[in-house]
């Protein structure tokens, strides 16, 4: 599924919204997640999951090309846990 | 502080002008079609956002950290998460500009 066919689905499901808003209710909602992550907050999406940073350590990584060493300064990168309602459902199918 | 579904239909109620019933069902609808999708075996790509993709993992031997009996994890499905190149770079920038205060999962 992708960003358009979600936009699609959600205007389906509000026939007394015009496409536009379902749009923009997905940029709205996905640009507010990425704030936040952006500026170190968590997200807690009941019967979803949760999206918090993890911290990767400074190291002394390589150029693949020229093989020479380069310090890899420490960073945050996002992380998902995906919730107990999304965990039981995915696993439910083709068990 | 944590975002929520209730921020989410606040802003949606701000931003979009959808009402507050409809603001409250598009964010709870929002999730659960990522999560039908996801039920059918359908990965889902938000541009801009990341990749929510589904990994089939076989039995692996586990232990109870507890007692440290070995017992089996089953076979299962799980969701994992990638962000886009966009994510990755605004956390990091951020992060480039002042070291924050990072609460975990």
């Amino acid at each position: 599924m992708t960003r358009s066919e979600l936009i699609d689905l959600l205007a389906q499901r509000f026939p007394q919204l015009v496409l536009k808003d379902a749009e923009l209710s997905v940029k709205t909602i996905l640009d507010a997640m990425t704030e936040n992550l952006a500026t170190g907050e968590r997200i807690e999406i009941r019967g979803f999951g949760s999206f918090s940073l993890n911290y990767r350590p400074p190291r002394l990584g390589r150029n693949p090309k020229t093989g020479t060493k380069v310090q890899v300064p420490a960073k945050y990168v996002p992380h998902f846990k995906a919730g107990k309602e999304l965990r039981d459902r995915v696993d439910a199918i083709g068990q | 502080m944590t975002l929520t579904k209730a921020d989410l239909a606040d802003l949606l109620f701000e931003q979009v002008g959808l009402n507050k019933r409809e603001a409250k069902d598009m964010v709870e609808a929002f999730f659960e079609e990522v999560r039908n999708a996801l039920e059918q075996g359908d990965s889902v790509k938000l541009s801009g956002f990341g990749n929510f993709e589904l990994r089939t993992k076989s039995e692996r031997p586990g232990r109870n950290p507890k007692t440290g009996e070995e017992i089996p994890i089953s076979a299962r499905r799980v969701v994992t998460f990638h962000a886009s190149q966009k994510l990755k770079t605004r956390v990091e920038e951020h992060y480039a500009e002042q070291p924050m205060q990072v609460a975990q999962a």
